[in-house]
């Protein structure tokens, strides 16, 4: 194991430590907890043909998966066709160049934004903001975060891990200067105060960046939903719009549009439909009242063609609902920041290491108890614990796990495989627990038990195991 | 002793190869006699091979494959003359149905072997209600349960309703679900340690749950799950009783329950 991936492993423990310990992170995990997943529930169970539509959803991109080169050139000439532009970038780094070219050739000062994961995976914000911009994240949740110099800590509710009174406090400290002096407290006004702080931004604003849930190949057109409204503002109101998305969020037809869109908002909020569902095809046409002056759309690879064809192919079907996040009982114990990269939970536990490198996460597929919930609500049916299996079979094969575990493992195996053998040196150890913890029922601590017995007992084992017992005593052949 | 079998209109009785799991086999003995008593008390004429241990999921969960299949072709050969094999746990009768077939897939000479495995390989609670007609006259247990839904038999095998039925028939016995019974207690095997503090984290909550339900025991069908929960109520100071669902069902509730003080009882 090499030297960073063991930093690498104590950082995560280190950072997931930290989240258990941090008392206003679990009481926002706690509250978020029930919600997302009750709305999800009422609204499959009031749509009974939910399970075909997955599975409809799931052939969708299993077919542009198989057929990407296709659709990324019809979609490219499409927007052409409406007057955009498409530049390709091989990684972050590429992305993040062109982008700020762009903001730089169009003198931009100021650059709104929406909500786009793909430009976190491109640590965008230091990099326009280096070039002397100032950028500003237009997403309640992302703004939140962005005040408070973080990063989202959920892929659709980026501040989930903040309380109310930590964003009172924010809002506060930030908006103060601009006039905003009182103190709110109620989401209501917190709400109102955002928005009214944020206008101002959205009409000054020289270029808006966006995401895309999904591109439209038929039509060139880039669609995103939204519950805000802030991702309208942004596309509309600056001079220029500027698109970003990995190259897997192309859909062949608007018709597989109406399919997706069914799955999508009730997987990640439990709504039928978000607020805003909009699609937008090029800049201003000639005639047209409204609308940017030029419209880029920049697609990212950074390492998901590596995956096609693969097994972990099947990760690129994922459409961001966040609904594996939020069935997860680790993504719900220590929250998204303790994933140390932009996607957190079970898909982030996937995707990180395919498109990171794999000694760089070597922690985030084993941290996992393989409950398959994940797998259960994921809405074009990723089957996201398998593929986290598949990753330590990967890691077990490159020899990327520890010399000691390595060690412990395959002795405990080559025990295993000799029964009688093993129950007779399990005999001595079994005997010993249990005089130690015979009186109480439980030991308290033991050796070998790691870090079991610091949150919990372990119940005292009989004093002799039930394959010695049923066989000297002869009870069956 | 009487006994009805649905399936196989005979006289003979069936010969089901009790797989023990390893925690059973260790930790608590008695839900493998439970398992025993049940499946004579519908019928089955009960083999137990010495020579079987643990099902290797450890070794799976943990990306060794090599290990993994070395135990697998051991766990394969010790059931190869029974007509059924049956475990009192759901996490490793689905390593046996749906894992050991998956890692024997490339493998022309054990695929065939691994499936026929897999066929004839039932968690406890299906064999006695899909299987067998078990009938519980004169089980009882006093108490309010709740029942928790191991993740591997719920998910992989639909093991929900199984335990369901066959607590309706306990005389005595009454069920008060547990909300979000079906999210993770938090073992995951290895999981727990490795990952301590997250797993502790996780049971936690599990037991806070537990306590809402005003049940007085906690009733599952893994001993992962169990040995977890009772684990954490015992460190929290509360006096719920862990059994596995064996062990009610055969009526070997008078002894201390799991973690439970022997000067308890």
């Amino acid at each position: 194991m090499s030297l960073s991936a063991s930093s690498q492993r104590v950082e995560f423990q280190e950072r997931a430590r930290q989240a258990l310990g941090s008392a206003s992170l679990q009481r926002a995990m706690a509250k978020a907890r029930g919600g997302f997943v009750d709305h999800r529930q009422d609204a499959v169970d009031a749509l009974p043909e939910f399970d075909a539509i997955r599975d409809a959803a799931r052939d969708i991109k299993d077919h542009v998966l198989a057929n990407l080169d296709g659709y990324l050139e019809l979609y490219e000439q499409k927007v052409i066709e409406n007057g955009g532009q498409v530049h390709w970038a091989r990684d972050a780094d590429e992305a993040s160049r062109i982008i700020a070219g762009i903001c730089t050739e169009a003198g931009a000062k100021t650059v709104t934004k929406g909500k786009s994961m793909v430009s976190e995976e491109m640590y965008l914000n230091p990099v326009l903001e280096a070039a002397g911009m100032t950028v500003v994240e237009t997403d309640l949740g992302e703004y939140i975060v962005q005040l408070a110099g973080e990063t989202p800590s959920h892929i659709i509710a980026p501040a989930v891990h903040k309380t109310r009174e930590q964003i009172t406090d924010l809002f506060h400290q930030h908006h103060s200067p601009l006039g905003y002096t009182d103190r709110m407290t109620q989401r209501e006004a917190l709400v109102n105060e955002a928005r009214s702080v944020l206008r101002e931004r959205f009409v000054t604003a020289d270029v808006g960046i966006t995401g895309a849930n999904f591109l439209v190949a038929e039509t060139g057109a880039n669609v995103i939903v939204t519950n805000e409204g802030n991702g309208d503002l942004t596309s509309c109101l600056p001079r220029i719009h500027i698109i970003t998305a990995g190259i897997e969020k192309v859909i062949p037809s608007l018709d597989d549009l109406s399919v997706l869109l069914r799955v999508l908002a009730r997987s990640a909020t439990g709504q039928e439909f978000s607020s805003y569902t909009s699609l937008y095809s090029g800049p201003r046409r000639i005639g047209d009242m409204e609308g940017p002056e030029a419209y880029h759309v920049v697609l990212l690879d950074n390492g998901r063609s590596r995956l096609l064809g693969g097994q972990y192919q099947p990760m690129l079907r994922c459409i961001r609902c966040g609904a594996c996040l939020n069935h997860c009982p680790v993504y719900g114990a220590i929250g998204g920041h303790a994933y140390g990269w932009v996607y957190p939970g079970p898909m982030g536990s996937v995707l990180t290491p395919l498109l990171n490198g794999f000694d760089q996460s070597l922690d985030l597929p084993n941290a996992c108890t393989l409950n398959g919930r994940c797998k259960e609500v994921c809405p074009v049916r990723i089957p996201l614990s398998d593929l986290l299996l598949k990753h330590r079979l990967e890691q077990h094969d490159r020899r990327l796990n520890t010399v000691l575990g390595r060690f412990l493992l395959s002795a405990w195996a080559w025990l295993v495989c000799r029964p009688r053998l093993y129950q007779g040196v399990m005999a001595l150890p079994l005997w010993v627990m249990h005089r130690l913890g015979q009186r109480r029922g439980v030991l308290s601590r033991f050796p070998g038990a790691g870090g079991w017995t610091d949150s919990r007992d372990l119940p005292t084992p009989a004093p002799r195991s039930f394959l010695r017992q049923w066989h000297t005593r002869n009870l069956r052949p | 002793m009487q006994y009805v079998v649905t399936e196989i209109e005979t006289k003979t009785p069936i010969s089901v190869g009790l797989f023990v799991t390893c925690l059973a086999d260790l930790m608590r003995p008695q839900v493998a006699f439970a398992a025993v008593s049940l499946l004579e008390r519908a019928g089955c004429r009960v083999r137990v091979p010495r020579e079987q241990s643990c099902c290797g999921q450890p070794a799976l969960n943990s990306g060794d494959r090599a290990s993994t299949t070395g135990i697998a072709k051991n766990v394969i050969q010790a059931f190869v003359q029974d007509d059924y094999v049956v475990t009192p746990s759901g996490s490793c009768a689905d390593t046996l149905i749906n894992k050991y077939p998956a890692l024997f897939r490339h493998d022309l000479q054990w695929a065939s072997q691994a499936q026929s495995l897999a066929d004839k390989t039932f968690e406890l609670t299906s064999f006695l209600t899909e299987k067998l007609d078990l009938n519980l006259e004169g089980i009882s247990y006093p108490g309010v349960c709740t029942y928790h839904d191991s993740c591997s038999g719920l998910r992989e095998l639909g093991i929900q309703q199984q335990p369901r039925t066959l607590l309706a028939d306990v005389e005595g016995l009454t069920l008060s679900e547990l909300e979000d019974s079906s999210v993770c207690c938090g073992f995951g095997g290895l999981f727990s340690v490795k990952y301590p503090d997250i797993s502790g984290r996780i049971v936690t909550d599990k037991c806070a749950q537990i306590q809402h339900t005003g049940a007085d025991t906690v009733l599952g069908g893994d001993l992962g799950c169990l040995l977890n929960i009772a684990g954490r109520l015992r460190r929290e100071g509360k006096g719920l009783k862990v059994f596995h669902i064996a062990e009610v069902l055969a009526g070997m509730t008078d002894g201390p329950a799991i973690g439970e003080a022997e000067d308890q009882t």
